[in-house]
């Protein structure tokens, strides 16, 4: 999509801590600039989307909800959007070091929602050696198409970017998992995939959330990530097909991460599209460009339908870990009656990791803490399989959500 | 695009159709039939019997209940089971008075709808058959004109009613007491005396399979107690063949009712589908076991009632193994 008129580039987009503020207003940044550093290693720079001029840093309405400190950028209408020459680094000459640093300061992130820092993903402990490398095509969440998008245009750049990674970590296996659903991009993985690496298409079982990094992982290599730990301990890292090729980027061309793939669909829009959006666009522009809402668009979401967030405010921008913006329409919404559960084992059959959300919905209620955290509520990954199928409307997700920062804050307090 | 009038709600903002009133109206509509089949055996009282129930069940629920609580179907459920589960000639001050007791009983004091540990409708059948022993095991034949009234139906309140009408024993009591059989096509078919819905076993199998279909119904449990009663009998009937053969035993008295339409009360069957084995064998058991030794020809009611006792411990002991944890984890 074309570039807006400001771009909004709150300095908190990943996980880990928030980027450094560089700039100042005033400042013209280019292309491709950064506006935020890097802050220790669990953190990545946040670059300018756009050419243009900074006009504020303040705090403004975050995706998630909250305010965050953010650089507003004023976008130049004149200028001729191209970054900077800059050095593509020759990655086969790079050490492994050399790749994770380029990788950080690229900015580049876990494309998949939860923007967690890829390069820290390229460094595993030593402790662990990785043996396979898996690439999460997936894409279980309703609605959306990015990475399957992705996955059909772009393979090469898929496939380039898991050849630097193999390169850089060392691993000699390689699992694309892609769901049954999405033949044309196994079949375009498959078309263009190398002869000289140990890279599997393996097509899943379409099912939600098939998606969560430890259900993928078993689903590929039928192993259990124990419970409370880290997918490394058995071997394996996960990357998403979007990350992947965020990293291709890095490497073809210099440029960091400043532009993603959204999907933008639901019933309460007028022309769903999957698009190239420059990070940092408001929600507001992108949706007007997608030729607005319908009248009864009820409700935009962030991320996908089953584990995205409601944003109460347009202003709010697209950022890294923004997969998706689905506006769906009044009569999809939740309903507001809740009835009394009536132990039907519906949440027992959908939970994913085998929890007991009825008896964990029922202790939620009566702030039995403890109790929860006894039942394993930390292996919950609020995937919204319960709720969903709760034909009592009970909010099973969120009171999992609401409990788990209780007991986490429990916690912070004793220690 | 106005003003931003958003909905923000948590996740997930979609979900599934079904929703707990739709379950309950669905299993109302499936019972349809097992009325109509009643009313074909046992005439208008039939129908009597079961509006007198629900009608009261309603009316109780309305007076004791949150308000709206009528519309989640559950208390409708309740009246139609129980009146299915009393004789045709069963005298309507009874039957209204049991139906009252089994929704402040069965279900309100525990605190309302999902609470209760014991199944509404057989609390308040269990209340009936220890306080009118008698009149409940007055069993009028089947046959005779749709509007002939069965047993003495309009018994004034607090009075017992009069043995005026043509009755005959149940199957399982003519077996019992005077070690008569009945012939299968009659149990199958249903024309044998008995409670109403204990006679038409072929259309609550066909409720029950249409509400497997939709996925309302868990068929672990019917499933589980018909071939534990069948295994048991069968055993049994090979060992001393004067007990009663498998299919006797589960085309007879409230089994088939019992199987498919009480024992898998949600509320008050266990959660786990490994639980709703253990519950469904459970019940079997206790089936075979009172019937065959017991001093009372049915044993049904008495077998759910006290599995459902058993329905909490039983989710304790089948929690699932939770992912990524050992096996037998101490959950």
């Amino acid at each position: 999509m074309p570039y807006p008129d400001e771009i909004v580039l709150p300095l908190r987009q990943h996980a880990g801590k928030p980027a450094k503020l560089c700039v100042k207003v005033g400042d013209r940044v280019e292309r491709g600039d950064k506006v935020g550093e890097a802050d220790g290693f669990m953190s990545v720079p946040i670059h300018a989307s756009a050419a243009g001029t900074v006009v504020d840093v303040d705090w403004w309405p975050h995706p998630d909800g909250t305010m965050a400190e953010a650089v507003r950028i004023k976008v130049d209408r004149y200028a001729p959007q191209v970054a900077r020459p800059r050095m593509v680094p020759h990655w086969e000459g790079l050490t492994t070091e050399q790749v994770v640093k380029a990788v950080q300061d690229a900015g580049v992130v876990g494309l998949g929602g939860a923007a967690f820092p890829t390069h820290v993903k390229l460094a595993p402990p030593k402790d662990h050696p990785v043996h396979t490398l898996i690439i999460n095509g997936a894409e279980c969440e309703p609605y959306l198409t990015s990475d399957h998008r992705t996955m059909v245009e772009y393979p090469e750049r898929v496939h380039f970017g898991i050849r630097v990674m193999m390169r850089a970590m060392g691993v000699q296996k390689c699992v694309i998992g892609v769901e049954r659903n999405k033949p044309d991009a196994i079949a375009a993985l498959e078309r263009t995939a190398p002869t000289d690496l140990d890279v599997t298409i393996l097509p899943l079982t379409v099912k939600y959330p098939q998606g969560a990094e430890k259900m993928l992982i078993h689903a590929v290599t039928g192993v259990e990530v124990p419970s409370g730990k880290l997918p490394v301990t058995v071997g394996v890292v996960v990357q998403n097909v979007g990350s992947v090729s965020a990293i291709a980027e890095v490497f073809e061309t210099g440029l960091p991460l400043i532009e993603r793939i959204v999907t933008v669909s639901g019933h309460g829009l007028r022309k769903p599209a999957n698009l190239i959006v420059p990070v940092g666009t408001k929600l507001r522009d992108l949706l007007a460009f997608c030729d607005g809402v319908t009248p009864d668009a009820a409700e935009v979401i962030i991320g996908g339908p089953m584990m995205g967030q409601a944003v109460a405010d347009l202003d709010a921008p697209v950022i890294k870990g923004t997969t998706g913006v689905v506006v769906i329409e009044k009569g999809e919404t939740r309903e507001a009656g809740v009835y009394p559960c009536i132990h039907c084992g519906r949440c027992l059959e959908a939970c994913p990791v085998f929890l007991n959300p009825s008896l964990l919905g029922d202790l939620a209620r009566v702030q039995r803490y403890d109790e929860m955290a006894e039942l394993h509520l930390a292996d919950c990954m609020l995937c919204g399989s319960c709720a969903y199928v709760c034909p009592s409307n009970i909010p099973l997700s969120q009171l999992f959500q609401a409990s788990k920062i209780a007991l986490r804050r429990a916690q912070a307090a004793v220690a | 695009m106005s003003a931003d009038k958003l909905i923000v709600t948590a996740s997930p903002h979609i979900r599934s159709l079904d929703s707990t009133p739709r379950i309950m109206w669905h299993v109302v509509a499936s019972l349809v039939p097992v009325v109509l089949s009643a009313a074909f055996f046992f005439g208008a009282s039939a129908l009597l019997q079961v509006v007198t129930a629900v009608a009261v069940a309603l009316l109780t629920e309305r007076a004791t209940g949150k308000g709206g609580a009528i519309a989640d179907g559950s208390a409708t459920i309740t009246g139609l089971l129980l009146g299915l589960s009393l004789p045709a000639g069963f005298p309507l001050w009874m039957t209204a008075l049991g139906a009252a007791f089994a929704i402040v009983f069965g279900k309100q004091i525990w605190g309302g709808l999902g609470q209760n540990v014991f199944n509404p409708a057989l609390v308040g059948r269990a209340f009936l058959q220890g306080a009118f022993p008698v009149a409940i095991t007055t069993w009028p034949s089947v046959g005779g004109s749709f509007f002939t009234l069965r047993g003495d139906l309009f018994a004034i309140p607090f009075t017992h009613p009069l043995p005026n009408a043509v009755t005959s024993a149940t199957p399982l009591g003519l077996l019992k007491f005077e070690g008569k059989g009945t012939a299968l096509t009659d149990l199958v078919i249903g024309s044998t005396g008995g409670s109403l819905g204990e006679t038409a076993a072929l259309v609550i199998l066909a409720g029950g399979a249409y509400l497997v279909w939709r996925g309302y119904l868990n068929w672990r449990i019917p499933v589980s107690v018909i071939a534990t009663v069948m295994a048991l009998s069968a055993m049994l009937h090979f060992v001393d063949a004067t007990k009663p053969d498998p299919m006797f035993m589960v085309f007879s008295g409230g089994l088939m009712l019992g199987a498919v339409y009480m024992a898998t009360d949600m509320v008050t069957s266990p959660l786990t589908n490994l639980g709703k084995w253990v519950f469904g064998i459970g019940i079997g058991i206790l089936v075979v076991v009172i019937r065959v030794w017991g001093g009372l020809p049915e044993g049904v009611m008495y077998a759910i009632l006290f599995m459902n006792a058993f329905t909490p411990f039983i989710n304790r002991a089948t929690q699932p193994r939770v992912f990524g944890t050992p096996l037998r984890s101490a959950a």
